[in-house]
């Protein structure tokens, strides 16, 4: 495998994808993803230079509209997916000391 | 013959002439799904009531002469990453076990208005993020074909509800060739509509750049027609194209005399089942004795769509996915030390580990030092690859060849090496990153018994030209339904509430 995944590596993209991981799942992720990227490399094989990335396959432009609201207070009925509620409003633990 | 035989446009057709009615229709579709779920597992949400409610409303509207569109009163599937307010829309994830939209996605919205009695949601792997639904939070689906074999994915529920009976159309979605390699292994025709036809608005994104939102049914005259049906431009999607030429089902002519059919010989290369291969060839001899002009060509850069496709719908998804945070809907963890833990234990708890891979190989390409090297090498492959899209398209209006390697592969024979299983995916994912409409008929089934499907891609926004060509194919075999179909249970419907399935 060319592409060797460090620890750090992992705890880095870990912290950027919000996710825990446990020992063995980390090792598994140092793996697959170490695999994927060999594969990927194989973009490398391509010569791109000079060719613009493309997001899109049209050209996109904003999408613009006056700022008024259109849709009606739902308030209500979102709240009710919220996990923890207090007040009409959603709960999360304290963020400030 | 059965009422559940019928194509979505047969039943219209008998519904407006009151020869049956939507709610008899809607009984017959909730008896067959009782009869096969404990084996197939099609639907991760059965609406029994709603269905029955709806299917009552709608007959009156058709009598009263409100609602005559060709849809009207047919019971149809909806993918479970679809947004349908009030009714469960779990993305076959743990992480939305419970979610209830309180809006419905807007394909769903134009098929309600054209009458469409909603049966439920269909399963799929988890977040569309696999190729055979094995992924999915609720058990995987069977294939209705032979039960040891997965129906393909990710639309694979869809796919096979619409096989066996268990709905008369459906919607799924496709990214990287999630509603035509299903419909290939449950032998069903499916289009991927060209990028920016259907509003996302209400499907949940995976990668937003690819995902679009097609038909899967029977026949080519229901996708097209339910394609026609679900076309629209729509504000709230900021990619959705205003088109003027979506009258699809004026393509459903038996008529390809002069059409140029291109070959890419790079489809036909290792890795190609040889039975695939065979069947494929003679779907293109028919074409051709039909007075199409079919011949080979060299597509190149084939090789590269995979990488590229993984690098850019990781990247995405890992972008998209990161509002499932267990603030504000979905599954939260129990215990958690402060608000970052929190977000953390809630992701890792309710994500599976298909879902996982992709959002940290998304997260690392678009890290710094990392980004020019693999996120936008990515693209600039895509742009080559777009560019030999165009090369071909001025030479031919279709493109013709296999919708996947192989048939269906047995239950549990593919997630243990995700690479080779993403592999599978390499006739289809281009397609999602140029853009263009593709579509997946049934072309024969192989040696043991198993659908083979024919995948025609066409130009952006000349989804005609594929419709008319898998048209013309269709007259030359009528459809094939798996056994199991013809399996019809207890036709009176108990009395049971809609409900949703516990998380594995």
């Amino acid at each position: 495998m060319a592409n060797i995944i460090s620890d750090e590596t992992i705890e880095y993209v870990g912290i950027l994808a919000k996710l825990e991981l446990s020992d063995a799942e980390k090792e598994d992720a140092k793996r697959d993803m170490g695999r994927m990227l060999d594969y990927i490399d194989k973009l490398n094989e391509l010569d791109t230079d000079g060719v613009e990335p493309m997001s899109h396959v049209f050209p996109v432009n904003n999408v613009f509209r006056e700022d008024v609201v259109t849709n009606g207070d739902d308030r209500e009925n979102i709240i009710l997916n919220a996990p923890q509620k207090k007040d009409g409003q959603f709960m999360v633990p304290k963020t400030v000391e | 013959m059965s009422l559940l035989d019928l194509t979505a446009v047969e039943l219209g057709r008998k519904i407006k002439a009151g020869e049956v009615s939507a709610v008899e229709a809607t009984r017959e579709s909730l008896a067959q799904i009782k009869a096969l779920e404990s084996t197939l597992n099609c639907y991760v949400t059965i609406d029994e009531d709603g269905a029955l409610k709806r299917a009552e409303e709608v007959q009156k509207k058709i009598e009263a002469g409100k609602l005559s569109g060709p849809l009207a009163g047919v019971p149809v599937a909806i993918k479970d990453n679809m947004c349908t307010e009030g009714m469960l829309t779990t993305c076959s994830s743990k992480i939305l076990y419970n979610f209830r939209p309180t809006f419905t996605a807007e394909a769903v919205a134009c098929l309600e208005k054209a009458g469409a009695v909603i049966l439920g949601k269909t399963n799929m792997d988890e977040f569309a993020m696999g190729s055979t639904t094995e992924t999915s939070a609720f058990g995987e689906t069977k294939n209705p074909w032979n039960i040891g074999h997965v129906p393909g994915g990710s639309s694979g529920g869809s796919c096979a509800a619409v096989a066996a009976n268990e709905c008369f159309y459906a919607l799924g979605s496709d990214t990287g060739g999630s509603i035509r390699q299903p419909s290939s292994f449950c032998g069903v025709t499916g289009i991927k509509p060209t990028y920016g036809t259907v509003s996302r608005y209400g499907l949940i994104a995976y990668g937003s750049s690819l995902d679009q939102i097609g038909p899967i049914a029977k026949d080519v005259t229901d996708c097209a027609t339910v394609l026609e049906a679900i076309a629209s431009y729509d504000r709230k999607d900021s990619t959705s194209v205003n088109r003027d030429d979506t009258d699809f089902t004026s393509a459903l002519v038996d008529d390809v005399k002069g059409m140029r059919i291109g070959i890419p010989r790079d489809y036909f290369g290792d890795g190609l089942n040889a039975e695939v291969k065979e069947a494929v060839l003679a779907a293109a001899k028919v074409l051709e004795s039909k007075g199409a002009v079919v011949e080979e060509f060299d597509l190149s850069l084939v090789e590269y769509a995979i990488p590229a496709y993984y690098v850019i719908a990781s990247a995405e998804a890992s972008s998209n996915l990161s509002r499932f945070d267990g603030v504000k809907y979905g599954y939260r963890t129990k215990e958690y030390d402060g608000l970052h833990n929190m977000y953390k234990k809630s992701r890792s708890e309710g994500f599976g580990p298909e879902v996982k891979r992709r959002i940290m190989l998304g997260s690392f390409v678009l890290s710094s030092g990392y980004y020019d090297a693999y996120y936008l090498k990515a693209l600039r492959t895509k742009a080559l690859i777009k560019q030999a899209f165009d090369r071909a398209f001025e030479k031919y209006d279709v493109i013709l060849g296999p919708a996947s390697p192989t048939t269906a592969p047995k239950l549990g024979e593919s997630l243990g090496d995700p690479l080779q299983m993403y592999l599978g995916d390499i006739y289809t994912i281009s397609v999602n990153l140029a853009g263009l409409p593709g579509m997946s008929v049934p072309c024969g089934l192989d040696s043991q018994g198993l659908p083979i499907g024919l995948q025609l891609i066409g130009d952006c926004f000349r989804e005609k030209n594929i419709i008319r060509a898998g048209y013309a194919f269709e007259q030359s075999r009528s459809y094939q339904a798996p056994e199991i179909a013809r399996s019809i249970g207890v036709h009176d419907p108990a009395d049971g509430a809609s409900h949703g399935k516990e998380a594995k």
